[in-house]
C-alpha cells in the first residue's frame, strides 16, 4: 500500500513537471507567433498556425496516450488525480457556448442572463453531494451501469442508454458546430471543412487513446483556454478601469454603464434625443414589416400565397438586375442581394417567419435601452401608458401595473425554471459524471468536484464582468461618436459578419447611435482583444481557446454516446464473452461511426443551436436524475420504480417540448404557467420522481443483494466489502 | 453484511451535512432569485445586490460549499474507520 501512495505521488508530480512544461511551451509558442505577426506575416496564416498547431498538439497527445487495455481506455485507469480531473472536467463542461456565447449572452440580457451563470455552476452542488462520491465507489464504465447494477434486468440500462444518446447527440451536435464556426472564422475555410478538419482532432485523440487520451488532453485544452480567456479580459480591464481585477474592478463600470443607460433614455439629454429619434425610425421600420406581413396572410388566406411567394423572388430578382446593371455595381450590395436570392425561402410560411424576425428585430429597437443589473423588468406598460395618455384614469393605471407585474413574475419563474433545469442537468450529463469514475478513490472524488467547480468557476465569474467592461465601452466611446471614423474593431467585424456588427446611420446624422448598433453575443469575446487594442496573435488565441473548448466538449460527448452503445448494449448485452480487444475494436468502430453521423448532422445546420443545448439539460434532468439519487438515497427504489421514473421524466420532457417548441409544431398559448420550452424539465423532474416512488412503492423492495450495493455504495470502506470496480 | 450502530451514525451525518449543504445552496440560488428586485436596491461596492449573487456571490459559496463537504466527509470517513485503504 505504501508503495502505491508514493507511485501515485510520484505520477502527480510528474503529471506536475509535464504540464508546467507544457504551459512553457505554449506561452513561447505564442510569443513566437507575436514576433511573427511583427515581422509582417499575414494574418490568415497566422490563423492557420495556430489551429495547426494546437491541433497537432491534441493530436500527440492523444498518440502518446494510445491504449489497448479496457480499464485505460474507459476509465483511464482510474488514476487520475484530484486536481488534474477537475482540469480535465472544467475543459469538459466548458463548451464554445461558454466560451464564446457566456459573456455574449450577459452583455445581451444583463441580469436575466445570469440563470447560465448559476445554474452551470451550482449544479456542481448535486455532483458533490448525491453523485461523485458514490458513483466512485460504485466504481464501473458508465452511467447506465449503475443503473443496470442498482436496479437488475436490461430495461433500466437500456432506457440509460436511449437518454445518454438523446441528451449526448444533441449536445454534441452544438460543438462540432462550434468548431466548424470557429475554423471557418479564422482560417476562410468553409463550414463544412472546418467540421471535418476539427473533427479529425477529435478522433485522433479518442479513438486510440479513449478516456485515457481524451483526459489529457482534456488538461492541456483546459490550460489553454484559461489562459485564452484572461489575457483579454485583464488588458481590457486595465485599459477601462485601471485595475488589473476585472472581477472586482466592473462594480465601478457597472455605475458608469447605469448611469448612461438613464441618460439614453431621457430625452431632453443631446444623446437621449438622438436614441429617441432612432427609435421612432426603428417604429417606422416594424410597422412596415408588420403590413407586409398582413399582405402575406391576406394572400395565403385568399389561397394565392404561391403566387404572392414568386412575386416577392421576382421583385428581390429585379434588384438585383437593377444592382448589376448599374454604372458603378456595388460588389458587396450585389453578394448581399444574391445571398438572398439563394436563401429565399420555399414556402409562405418560412417568408412570414423570416419577415416576422425581422419586424421582432426592428421593435425590439423601438424601446428603452433595458438596464443591466435590473432583474425582471416588466413589460414597461405603464410607462407607455403615461406617455400616451398623461391623463390615464386610476383603473388604467391599475390595469398596466398588473401587466407589468405579470410579465415580471413570468420571467422570475422561467429564470428559476431555467436555473434548476440547468443545474440538475448538471448533475445528470453522463459525460460529466463518468469523470469521476476516474479518480483514485472516493476521497479523491469529492476533492475533484471541489477542483473542477473551480476550474469552471474562475472563467464563469469572469464572463459577467467581461460583460460590463464591454458595455462601458460600447457606452461611453461608440455611441455619440462620429460615423467618420468608426473604431477599428467596429469596421472591421461589420466588414466580417453582419450578423456580429452592424452599424447604421439610420438617422443621418453623422453620429452613432446605440439603437444603430446591432450586436451579436459571439462578437464580445471575439473582439475583445481588438477593443482592448492587443495585437492579432491574442485574437488568434483567443480563437484557439474556444476551439478547445469546443473540441474538449465534444470529446467528452463523444466517448459517452460510443461507450453507451459498445460497453452496455454490446459487452453487457449482445455478447458478455467478448475478448478485450473486440470490445475495444467494436468500441473504436462505433466512435467513427457515431462521430461521422454527427459531423454530418453539423454540415446541414439545423435549426436552433442554443435551444438544443438547453433541451439536453433538460432531457438529462428529467430521465436521470430521480433514478440516480433515489438508487443511492432510498434503499425502497426498485426495477419498476426505475423504469416508470425514467420514462415518466423523459415522456413528459418531451411532450412538453413537442407541444411548446415551434420547431416541433408546437406553439406558445401550449405553454404550461409560461414556462419556456427549454425549461421543460421543471415538469419532467417531479414526473420522474413520482414515477420512481410510485412505481417502488407498488412492487416488492429490492433484494438483499441489492440492498447491500446501497450499503456498499454509501460506505467508502466497509469490513469484508464486496468489490464492484470492474477493470 | 451487518451494518453496525457506528456505521448508521455515519450516515445520518453525511445525511445532516448533506441536508444543510442543500439549505445554504437554495438560499443563496432560488430566495435570493426570488427577492432579487427587492434585494437589487441594496448596493454594495457598485454591485446591486442579487446582480453581485448571479453574478459572483453565489458561485464562490458554491465553490465554498463543495470544499466544505470534501473536506468534512473525508474526515468523517477517519473518525468513523470507513475511508479506504491507501491504494
Amino acid at each position: 500500500m505504501a508503495s502505491a501512495t508514493s507511485s501515485n505521488a510520484a505520477f502527480f508530480n510528474q503529471l506536475k513537471k509535464y504540464y508546467t512544461w507544457y504551459t512553457g511551451g505554449f506561452v513561447a509558442f505564442v510569443i513566437l507567433v507575436a514576433i511573427l505577426e511583427q515581422m509582417g506575416v499575414p494574418n490568415k496564416i497566422l490563423g492557420y498556425i495556430f489551429l495547426a498547431a494546437t491541433i497537432a498538439l491534441y493530436a500527440g497527445i492523444g498518440i502518446m496516450s494510445k491504449t489497448a487495455d479496457v480499464s485505460e481506455y474507459y476509465v483511464a485507469g482510474r488514476r487520475v488525480p484530484a486536481l488534474f480531473n477537475g482540469m480535465a472536467t472544467g475543459a469538459d463542461w466548458m463548451s464554445a457556448a461558454s466560451f464564446i456565447g457566456m459573456a455574449g449572452t450577459l452583455y445581451l440580457t444583463g441580469y436575466d442572463g445570469l440563470a447560465f451563470v448559476m445554474g452551470w455552476t451550482g449544479g456542481y452542488v448535486l455532483v458533490a453531494l448525491f453523485l461523485a462520491p458514490y458513483l466512485r465507489k460504485f466504481g464501473q464504465f458508465t452511467i447506465p451501469d449503475f443503473l443496470g447494477a442498482r436496479y437488475g434486468g436490461h430495461v433500466p440500462r437500456t432506457l440509460g442508454v436511449i437518454a445518454a444518446i438523446i441528451c449526448s447527440f444533441t449536445y454534441v451536435i452544438a460543438q462540432i458546430y462550434g468548431v466548424g464556426l470557429i475554423t471557418a472564422r479564422f482560417t476562410g475555410l468553409e463550414f463544412a471543412v472546418g467540421v471535418y478538419v476539427g473533427l479529425a482532432g477529435i478522433l485522433v485523440c479518442s479513438f486510440l487513446g479513449g478516456m485515457r487520451a481524451v483526459t489529457w488532453t482534456q488538461v492541456a485544452q483546459y490550460i489553454i483556454l484559461i489562459v485564452a480567456y484572461m489575457i483579454p479580459v485583464v488588458w481590457l480591464s486595465v485599459s477601462i478601469t485601471g485595475n488589473p481585477i476585472p472581477q472586482i474592478a466592473y462594480g465601478q463600470a457597472l455605475q458608469g454603464v447605469t448611469a448612461k443607460e438613464k441618460e439614453l433614455n431621457d430625452p431632453t439629454t443631446v444623446l437621449g434625443a438622438a436614441e429617441a429619434s432612432v427609435r421612432a425610425l426603428h417604429k417606422e421600420k416594424q410597422l412596415e414589416w408588420e403590413g407586409k406581413i398582413k399582405t402575406l396572410d391576406d394572400a395565403v388566406a385568399a389561397g394565392s400565397g404561391a403566387a404572392f411567394l414568386a412575386e416577392q423572388k421576382a421583385t428581390a430578382q429585379a434588384k438585383l438586375d437593377e444592382l448589376k446593371a448599374a454604372p458603378e455595381p456595388d460588389a458587396k450590395k450585389i453578394a448581399a442581394a444574391e445571398k438572398d436570392i439563394k436563401e429565399f425561402p420555399a414556402d409562405a410560411a418560412a417568408l412570414k417567419a423570416k419577415w416576422k424576425k425581422a419586424a421582432a428585430g426592428a421593435k425590439a429597437k423601438t424601446g428603452a435601452v433595458a438596464a443591466h443589473a435590473t432583474a425582471f423588468a416588466g413589460k414597461g406598460a405603464e410607462k407607455k401608458l403615461m406617455k400616451e395618455n398623461p391623463a390615464a384614469t386610476p383603473e388604467e393605471i391599475a390595469k398596466a401595473k398588473a401587466e407589468d407585474t405579470k410579465a415580471s413574475n413570468t420571467k422570475r419563474l422561467n429564470f428559476i425554471a431555467l436555473v434548476l433545469c440547468l443545474m440538475v442537468g448538471t448533475a445528470s450529463l453522463p459525460h460529466i459524471l463518468m469523470r469521476y469514475y476516474t479518480t483514485p478513490s472516493v476521497r479523491d472524488a469529492r476533492k475533484s468536484v471541489f477542483w473542477s467547480l473551480f476550474f469552471i468557476f474562475l472563467l464563469y465569474f469572469t464572463a459577467p464582468a467581461l460583460a460590463v467592461l464591454a458595455k462601458y465601452e460600447v457606452y461611453h466611446h461608440l455611441v455619440g461618436s462620429s460615423f467618420a471614423n468608426l473604431p477599428a474593431w467596429v469596421s472591421n467585424w461589420s466588414a466580417v459578419d453582419a450578423t456580429l456588427m452592424k452599424i447604421v446611420d439610420m438617422n443621418k446624422d453623422g453620429l452613432i447611435q446605440l439603437a444603430e448598433i446591432t450586436i451579436g453575443g459571439d462578437l464580445i469575446v471575439l473582439a475583445t482583444p481588438e477593443i482592448a487594442g492587443l495585437p492579432y496573435v491574442i485574437s488568434g488565441l483567443v480563437a484557439a481557446g474556444g476551439l478547445a473548448a469546443a473540441l474538449s466538449t465534444a470529446d467528452g460527448l463523444l466517448l459517452t454516446i460510443a461507450n453507451a452503445l459498445s460497453h452496455d448494449i454490446y459487452y453487457k448485452m449482445v455478447d458478455p464473452n467478448a475478448s478485450t480487444v473486440r470490445r475495444l475494436a467494436v468500441s473504436k468502430g462505433l466512435l467513427l461511426v457515431v462521430a461521422l453521423l454527427a459531423a454530418y448532422v453539423t454540415s446541414l445546420k439545423p435549426g436552433d443551436i442554443l435551444f438544443l443545448v438547453g433541451a439536453a439539460f433538460s432531457l438529462a434532468a428529467s430521465a436521470f436524475f430521480p433514478s440516480l439519487v433515489l438508487g443511492v438515497f432510498w434503499k425502497r427504489a426498485n426495477y419498476l420504480g426505475a423504469v416508470l421514473g425514467m420514462i415518466a421524466g423523459l415522456g413528459v420532457c418531451m411532450y412538453y417540448m413537442f407541444i411548446t417548441y415551434d420547431f416541433f409544431g408546437g406553439v406558445a398559448a401550449n405553454e404550461w404557467f409560461g414556462i419556456k420550452p427549454i425549461s421543460a424539465g421543471i415538469f419532467g423532474m417531479p414526473a420522474g420522481f413520482l414515477g420512481v416512488i410510485i412505481g417502488s412503492l407498488i412492487s416488492p423492495a429490492p433484494s438483499k443483494e441489492i440492498q447491500e450495493l446501497v450499503d456498499h455504495v454509501r460506505y467508502p470502506s466497509l469490513p469484508s466489502d464486496i468489490n464492484t470496480n470492474a477493470a | 453484511m451487518q451494518l453496525t450502530d457506528k456505521h448508521r451514525e455515519y450516515w445520518n451525518r453525511n445525511l445532516r451535512l448533506t441536508a444543510v449543504l442543500l439549505g445554504i445552496w437554495f438560499v443563496v440560488t432560488f430566495v435570493v432569485i426570488w427577492f432579487a428586485k427587492e434585494l437589487n436596491d441594496i448596493v454594495i461596492a457598485g454591485f446591486p445586490f442579487a446582480f453581485y449573487m448571479g453574478a459572483q456571490g453565489a458561485l464562490i459559496i458554491y465553490v465554498l460549499v463543495i470544499w466544505f463537504y470534501a473536506r468534512r466527509m473525508n474526515q468523517l470517513d477517519l473518525e468513523y474507520g470507513v475511508h479506504e485503504g491507501e491504494d
